[in-house]
Parts: C-alpha cells; structure tokens; sequence
C-alpha cells in the first residue's frame, strides 16, 4: 500500500519515475529486455522481434488515431513506404542506422502529403481518405517494378555495423528493441509537452484548442508525420526481419491489424499501443499452442480446433470492447490501483 | 483608452442578421457587460470577436489593429482569451494539463525537442508549472483538483477551471460567455470575486456575457444591450437599467409604459 504522496518539487512531480519502486522496477526490465534472446527460445526470440515491430507501428497510429483523432485506415501502406525506401537505400549499400530514419522519414513525407485534407474533412470521411491512400500506395508497391520489385518484391541485405553482419532473430533483437524502447519514451515524452496537448486538444473539442493558439492544420500535419514516422521505421526494421519487402505484407488487413490493436490496448495511451500489440500478437500464437497441448489427449482438435482459433479470437477482442472500452491499460491502471490502496477496498 | 473596439459588425446567417450594426468599446482595465435576451446576438459577438465568423462588414480592433482577417488561432498570441457558454474543456486530461493548454502559444519547443523532451522542452515545461501554479491555481484556489480528470469535476468547478485556462494565455482582454450560468448562489459570488480581482489586480480588460442580472448590474463598468442583433443602450449599470427601451426588451411594451409612469 502506498501511504502518500511525497513528492517535493515539481519537477518531482512531472517525472516518469519517481520512487525507487519505480526505478527499481525499471532496471529490471531493462535488465529483463537485454536478457531475453538469451533465456528465451529462438521461437520466443521470433515473437519478440515481431512484437517489438508491432508495438512500434501501434505507437505510431495511437499518435494519430488515439491522441489526435485522425482516424487511418491506411497505416499498413506508410509501414511499407518505409520498407520499401529502407530496401531501397539497404541495397545502395546505406548502412542500416541511417537507412532506418530514412525509411521513417520516407513515409512521414507520404504521410503529410496524405494528411493535408485533414483540415477539410473529418472523421470518417477521413478515413475513407486513409483508405484511398492505403490502396493508391498498394498499386504503387505492386506496379512500380524498378523500385519495388513488383509483386515478387525486393530483397535486403543483412544490416551490418562495424562490418559484422547482423543476422539471425537474436541479432536483429538487438537492433528492434533499443528502437521500441527509444520510440516509446520519445512517444511518452512528446506527451508531456504543448505539442502533445496540443493533439489531445483537437482530439477532444477542436473549436476550443484553436481559441487556445493551437493551429489545426499544423498540429495535425505534425502529429500525421510523427504517426507515418513510426510506421516508416517499423517497416524498416519488418524488411530487415523478415529480408524481403513484398506488397502483400502490407495490405489493409495488417493496417486493420493495428486499429485493432490499439481499441484493444486503449486509444490514446503509450501503455495501450503496448499492450494492444502484445495482445495483438500473442493471443493467436497462444491459442495455437494450447490447441498443439490438447491435441495428443484429443487427436481431432486439430482438425476441429483450429477454425475455432480465429473465432475464439474474435471474440476475445469483442469481449475486450463490451467489458473494458478502454482498453487494456484502463485494467492495468485498475490492477495498480488495488495494489496500492491494499487492503483497503477500491 | 479603448483595447477592443467594435465598428460597424453586420453578421447574418442565410438571412437572418445575427448582428446588425453593432458598434462598441472595451475600455482598457474595465469590466464590459454584453446583455440581451436569447437570441440577441451576444454569442455570435463573441465568436466574430474570437475569429470563428468572418463579419460581412465592420472591424474589429484591438489596441488599435484591426483583426477582422486575422486567424482565430493566431488571436491567441495577441491576447485575446475566451471561455465557452458551454464548459469546452478536454474531458481526456487532467485539470492541469488543461490550464498548462492556456499558455500554449507562450511555449516554443517543436516536436522534435518535445520527443527529446531534456533541455529546452523540459525547462519550458517547468516554469510553465511554476508560473501556473504561482498565478493561476492558487489564485483560483484549485489546487486540490490539479489531478483529477475533468468528468469528475461539479459543474462549477469545471466552469472555474476554464477560466484557470484562459488566465494561463496571460490574456490582455478576457471574454466570458456566461462565467455563472447554471451555478448557485454560492459558486456565482466565488467566480464574481475572482472577476473583479482579475481585473482590479491584473489590470485584464474582461468583456463577459450575462444572464444573471445581479452579476451583471454589480461587478460591470459599462454594460451593453443588444436586441435582435443590434445595440438598443449602453453606459453604466444605472443608466441601463433605467433605460426604457432596454426595459421593453426584457418586460415588454407595457411594462416600459407602466416604468415611465413610475418614474
């Protein structure tokens, strides 16, 4: 139980982490982050590559969709203006610490050019937009052969530093989680300054935020930049994962993927594009694996079993939306509260 | 002298005048009631004072510019701060980064400082806090509220902290689109207070629209009278309320005739 609040200064009370508690949690994450290819399996290794890649690309739309309310339905397509550019540049011979940023900014230059009608229309409508983006950059990656390959896309080198090749699951851990890590406390810090209230202004009532100084059009255009910057550099690191870049990996399926993810983690919340991606991510492989488990007890649960997969999934992200609107980090938040206020009752 | 200055505003929505004409001051350091029965046209001032309606004729100026073409988000940076009929807070932030949003066009850090977030953004951020703890939260004795998320707030309070927010923009005219509308008796003398001290100790030029006679006739200097989109009086609480047309407006024709025998 937390038995007050003692914080003595304001700075103290602007901090991300102020107890040791905290800090002291922190460190071991850190230490857990670093650890893990090394404890964990090569599957588990693979997932963690995957979800840091998500969880990047799930910031990135919480930044526009869940702080700054520009619904985008094409965020898919901008992971894969940054996949492309990436490859592009990777096969030049660009080493991959510079490569990286220029796929992000590849595809925030795409993403103002798609955001400018955010001023003109809103809400749905903007979407439809997104949409429009997602299928006119779906062409372009399919149809633009000497770029991208065309249909049977392009592939990448293995990023190297130093000379040493970067190759295998765990060696691109290395590279993916330090730039989740990095983006997410950039993310956490923007919302701690004007810029970041100012999204959430035009989030909720846009006619106040601009009595307030705020411009609409630039702040919308920023926050649209920063979202198609994550997903620039996402796809990057997608590329270099998975060595390819092809048309199909960045479909609307993938983009509907992340919309999923962050209503499931909670809309607006560093925490929720997290744990939306996780969830995102993991709950079908671990389905999947309990199907494997029952299977030797009850032979045909493969055969009956894994249509219900998608089904049972389904339904978990429905259940999330009727029982828990905002999303996973509103329970987190929840679980912390009881933890300090225990014994006592909420 | 005059900070704001109202020429000749014509405003019409499809044919129906909104604002016909409508000339009038604030005069620097006073307190200016705008009053009228619904429908007079007082919201529709403020919003084309605001820059949300672009007048068909006439100017508006302040300290002597004119800012009729002005943006409404760049009125901000001039000094110019409003609060809503409606409370307009952001309902998915706390009380105090709502009243950190008034001194947005105060701050400079761009994006990529605030994503960097150590040295010039993070200073800025703290003596922002500083400042609006200093001048605004315990001025407006809020400071038992400064975490809590704006659902959970009364009515009057909320109300208390959109003029937190608007005294964060260091305004040097503040507009108050019915500061005590659906407050009690209790929460109305609290927000005339903190009117009247707004502008006898910060010398803020406060123009407020106003149901609540008392209020009005009380805290103003000069009060304005608007009917059907055009001024019928102006001049002081006493002059007002003795003026003949201003009493038809609110009682009708022959309540004025049954004033002007008693009189």
């Amino acid at each position: 139980m937390r038995t007050g609040d003692y914080r003595a200064s304001y700075a103290q009370d602007e901090a991300l982490f102020v107890t040791p508690v905290q800090r002291a949690w922190l460190l071991a994450l850190i230490v857990g982050l670093a650890a893990f290819p090394w404890a964990a399996g090569s599957y588990l290794t693979y997932i963690a590559v995957l979800l840091g890649i998500h969880v990047i690309s799930a910031t990135g739309l919480n930044i526009m969709t869940g702080y700054t309310g520009l619904i985008s339905l094409g965020h898919a397509a901008f992971m894969g203006v940054g996949c492309y550019a990436v490859a592009y540049a990777a096969n030049a011979g660009v080493p991959f610490w510079i490569a990286l940023p220029l796929g992000g900014l590849a595809s925030a230059a795409i993403g103002l050019v798609v955001g400018i009608p955010s001023l003109r229309i809103k809400g749905l409508y903007f979407a439809i937009a997104t949409l429009a983006a997602q299928f006119v950059l779906g062409f372009v990656f399919r149809e633009w052969e000497p770029v991208t390959g065309g249909v049977r896309g392009v592939n990448l080198p293995a990023p190297s530093l130093f000379g040493l090749a970067i190759e295998g699951d765990r060696a691109v851990y290395y590279i993916v989680v330090p730039a989740a890590v990095a983006m997410l406390v950039a993310a956490r810090n923007l919302f701690r300054t004007r810029v970041g209230r100012a999204f959430i202004a035009i989030r909720d009532r846009d006619i106040s935020a601009e009595v307030l100084g705020i411009s609409l059009l630039r702040y919308k255009l920023t926050a649209f930049a920063i979202g198609s910057f994550y997903a620039g550099v996402a796809g990057g690191l997608w590329g270099y994962f998975f060595r390819a870049a092809t048309p199909e990996a960045f479909s609307l399926g993938l983009s509907v993927f992340y919309l999923a993810a962050i209503i499931v983690g909670g809309l607006g919340s560093i925490l929720g594009g997290i744990l939306g991606a996780a969830f995102m991510t993991m709950v079908p492989e671990a389905l999947r694996a309990i199907v494997a488990w029952i299977a030797p007890w009850y032979p045909p649960a493969t055969v009956l079993l894994s249509p219900m997969r998608e089904i049972v999934f389904g339904a978990l992200i429905v259940g999330f939306l009727v029982f828990e609107p905002h999303g996973l980090a509103e329970m987190w938040r929840r679980v912390r509260r009881f933890f300090h206020l225990w014994p006592f009752k909420t | 002298m005059n900070i704001l200055e109202v020429e000749r505003l014509s405003l019409s929505f499809g044919g129906i005048r909104a604002l016909d004409d409508v000339s009038l001051v604030a005069p620097q350091g006073a307190i200016t009631a705008v009053i009228g029965p619904n429908g007079a046209g007082k919201t529709s001032l403020f919003n084309a004072i605001s820059g949300f309606y672009r007048p068909e004729r006439g100017a508006i100026r302040f300290e002597g510019r004119d800012i009729g073409r002005v943006p409404a988000s760049r009125r901000a940076g001039l000094g110019l701060a409003r609060t809503f009929q409606n409370v307009s807070l952001f309902r998915g932030m706390t009380v105090l980064d709502n009243i950190k949003l008034g001194g947005h066009s105060g701050l400079r850090a761009g994006a990529l400082s605030a994503m960097w977030y150590l040295g010039r953004a993070r200073e800025e951020e703290m003596r922002l806090r500083a400042e609006i703890e200093r001048e605004v939260i315990d001025f407006l004795e809020i400071d038992h509220i400064r975490g809590l998320s704006i659902g959970a707030l009364a009515y009057g309070l909320q109300k208390r902290v959109e003029l937190a927010r608007a005294l964060a923009m260091r305004p040097k005219v503040l507009l108050l689109d019915e500061p005590v509308a659906g407050m009690n008796r209790e929460e109305t003398e609290d927000m005339a207070r903190f009117i009247l001290d707004i502008q006898e100790e910060r010398g803020i030029t406060v123009m407020l629209v106003e149901h609540d006679m008392g209020l009005v006739m009380d805290i103003s200097n000069h009060v304005v009278v608007l009917n059907f989109g055009r001024v019928i009086a102006s001049g002081t609480p006493a002059e007002v309320r003795a003026s003949p047309q201003v009493i038809e407006a609110y009682l009708g024709a022959k309540a004025a005739r049954k004033a002007r025998h008693e009189a």
